[in-house]
Parts: structure tokens; sequence; C-alpha cells
């Protein structure tokens, strides 16, 4: 909560001491833009509890999203290109292209209803990708955030193959420039992080917070074991569904109007 | 008697083995061929001894790596991204652009090859003069590397 206030703090010295009219112009955008995403910014901190740097994350957190498709924008693509931007993504969408997180639009060819949703792992709490692993390299953190770890990860993409949601990709071409606080290169599968390296440092993931400042407020980030909390608040008030709920894999990230 | 003299003969040996590796440390230290690092910016010490960092740097970022993936422990004494933020030389903002650039001069002399590059960022993250200043992580960064040791 401290950060938070200091990050507040920082931002107006900064608007202070800027002199070019643009820069300030700038600024007082981002200020307006800062306040929008506060409301879920502080439940967001309400939750979290700041973990000190030296603290492993527990088992006590179990971070999940809850995305209400009602809200979600009509081609909106807010989402998606935060988390290019957070994690240097290329923002191509071929075959051979990282895509992290995903616009999808379900029809109900009966009925006529439609929705768009956005579709990223799903962070299961029993994850078919770690079970067919064969190096150990794709695990899941003791907060419940699935991951690759690319120094061990051989690139066989198995899997790839066992995820029910397409939710990993294969980077085949050689990078650079990668950002500092998400190497990414050739020859490792990747997939959603929850944008890990913001979690650990008290904020939520880009994609929440873009289509937070987007208007729509269709996502929502929070420890799903904090009974008090509010995504478990509006689990256990609203109706929602995990995608392939048959599948018995208690996904992290949960729908609602689907 | 015999378990002395061998044992003399071991020492002579090791004498022996010592001279040979002072050496070319000597001619070395004439101005040969080690690499010449760039200065390093920002704190004016390493975080360990330079002697220390040189032979064990890779043990440190390995045990740090897991540490950071595996657990989410995010100190930043050792970490690569700290190496990177002091190591990055003037010319060319980079660690590992080009030969005389730090990883790579010392690398290239030890005949090592060195794989950190093809995942991790080889320059530091661009500071608020490319970055917006009221950009989140921005923020949020500055603010947590107070806190770590
Ligand atoms: S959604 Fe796919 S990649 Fe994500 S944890 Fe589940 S199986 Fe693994
Ligand atoms: S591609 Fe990498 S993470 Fe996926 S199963 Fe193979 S070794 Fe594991």
């Amino acid at each position: 909560m401290n950060q938070h206030e200091n990050a507040h703090a920082d931002k107006s010295v900064d608007t202070l001491t800027t002199d070019t009219a643009t820069r300030r112009d700038f600024l007082k955008a981002g200020a307006v833009v800062a306040g929008a995403t506060l409301a879920p910014g502080v439940l967001f901190y309400g939750v979290a509890h700041s973990r000190p740097a030296e603290e492993p994350a527990s088992k006590a957190v179990r971070w999940g999203m809850l995305i209400n498709t009602q809200k979600c924008g009509d081609g909106c693509k807010s989402c998606v290109t935060a988390c290019n931007e957070e994690n240097g993504l290329s923002g191509k969408t071929g075959p051979q292209d990282s895509q992290w997180i995903r616009k999808v639009d379900i029809r109900n060819l009966q009925t006529g209803a439609h929705h768009e949703l956005p579709m990223l792992c799903q962070h299961c709490e029993n994850p078919p990708c770690v079970d067919v692993c064969p190096t150990g390299a794709s695990m899941k953190r003791a907060d419940g955030i699935v991951l690759v770890d690319r120094h061990i990860c051989i690139g066989c993409r198995y899997c790839m193959m066992a995820c029910p949601y397409k939710a990993r990709s294969l980077v085949h071409e050689p990078l650079t420039e990668q950002k500092p606080d998400v190497p990414r290169g050739m020859g490792c599968v990747e997939a959603c992080t929850f944008c890990v390296q913001r979690v650990d440092r008290d904020e939520a993931p880009a994609c929440v917070d873009a289509c937070t400042q987007a208007g729509h407020n269709a996502m929502l980030f929070g420890n799903l074991n904090d009974a008090e909390g509010p995504i478990a608040k509006a689990l256990k008030s609203m109706a929602s569904t995990e995608v392939r709920a048959d599948l018995n894999l208690n996904t992290g990230v949960r729908y609602q109007g689907i | 008697m015999m378990a002395k003299s061998l044992l003399k003969r071991g020492i002579g040996v090791m004498l022996f083995a010592v001279g040979g590796l002072l050496a070319p440390l000597s001619v070395a230290q004439a101005g040969v061929d080690v690499p010449k690092l760039p200065p390093a910016k920002g704190a004016s010490k390493c975080v360990e001894d330079t002697d220390f960092m040189r032979r064990n740097h890779m043990d440190l970022l390995k045990h740090h790596r897991d540490d950071t993936l595996r657990l989410g422990i995010r100190t930043t004494k050792h970490s690569l991204k700290g190496c990177v933020e002091c190591h990055a030389s003037e010319k060319t903002g980079s660690v590992a652009a080009n030969k005389e650039d730090f990883c790579v001069a010392c690398h290239s002399y030890a005949s090592v090859k060195l794989d950190c590059w093809g995942c991790h960022a080889t320059k530091p993250a661009q500071k608020s003069a490319q970055k917006p200043a009221g950009h989140p992580s921005a923020v949020s960064g500055s603010t947590r590397a107070g806190g770590d040791k």
C-alpha cells in the first residue's frame, strides 16, 4: 500500500517538474487515466499484501481472473495490445507468431447470441502442460501462476499439444530487443504469465489495467483464496463458468455470461 | 622415508605448477591481450569482490535465476538485470553488442560460449527520458528498487 502512495507521489512530482507543454498535457492525460484505474487498483492492493522481495510466492495466495463477457467491448483489442506491449510480443498473428492472449468470437447458432471474450492461459490448478513436460520446464508457482522455465525448456512442444486452450506458442525465430523484465528467445515455448513481473510488484496484469482504462471493466484480477477480496466475492455472488469445466482442471481464469 | 621424499617431490611439483600459472599473468599485466573492460557505471563497487565475481558470477546467476523464476524471490543483488544496468557500455548501451562490451570481451578471451543473451535483454530498461514518466511500470519499478538490497 505504501508503494502505491509512493507511486502516486512520484507522478505528481514529475508533473510539477516537467516544462514542455506536450509532455505536461500527456502527463495530465495520464493522471486522469491513473485515476480511472485507482478503484480496481485499490481493491487489488487490498488483497495482495505486498510481498517483500526476499520472500517466495506463497501457497496462501492463488491468483485468478474473472472475465465478464457481457462487458467485453465489441471489437476492442485493448487487452491484446497491452499484453504485446508489456511482454515485447510482435503483435503478428500468423501460425508461427506468439500470442499470449487472443480475442475470440463465440456465437450460438440456434439463438444467435454473440459474445466476445479474451482467451489466455487459464492457469489451471492441475495443468496438463506441467503433467506432460518431460524436462520439468513447465511449472506452477506456489501462488498458482503457470510458467515455462526457459532455462531448461527443450522446445519439444508436448505442452502445446496438451493444453486444451491453445494457450502456448513456440518462438520460432531469433529475437532481439527483449524487455528486461520478460526474457524470451528462440526454441522455447511460452504463454501468458499473468504478467508475473507486475504481479510481484503489486500491479495487476497489463490486460486487466488496459481493459479498465478502456472503460470496459470486463476483467477482474485478484487472489481467489481471499474470501473478502473482490474476486472471491464476485465468484460467490454470480454465476461463472470454467471453459471446458468437464476436464476438471480447476482453472484460475473464469468467465461470466457465456 | 619413502613417504617423505614423495611429499617433497609433490611440493616441488606444486610450486612449479603455481609458477606456471603466474607466468602468463605477469605477461598479461605487461599489457599483452587481457580484455579491456568498459568501466561500470552506477555504484562505485560491485555487489561482491571483483576476484570473487570473476570466478563465481555464473553460480550466483544460476542460483538467482532459479530462486526468481521458480519461487518468485525478487531480490536484486545477484540479478542479471542488475549486472546489465551497471555494465552496459557507454558506446553501445549494451553488455553484448560488440566485442568490446563487458560480457563478450571476457567471454571471448576465455573462450566460453554465452547463452544468456538469446533471451535476456542486453540493455538496461529505458529510463523515463524515453518512456513517459507516468508509465505505471516505470514508476513502480523505481519505488520497488528502493526497498531491495
Ligand atoms: S491453460 Fe494450457 S498452458 Fe495454461 S496452465 Fe492450463 S494447460 Fe497449461
Ligand atoms: S516445449 Fe518446453 S515446456 Fe513444453 S513440454 Fe517441451 S520442454 Fe516442457
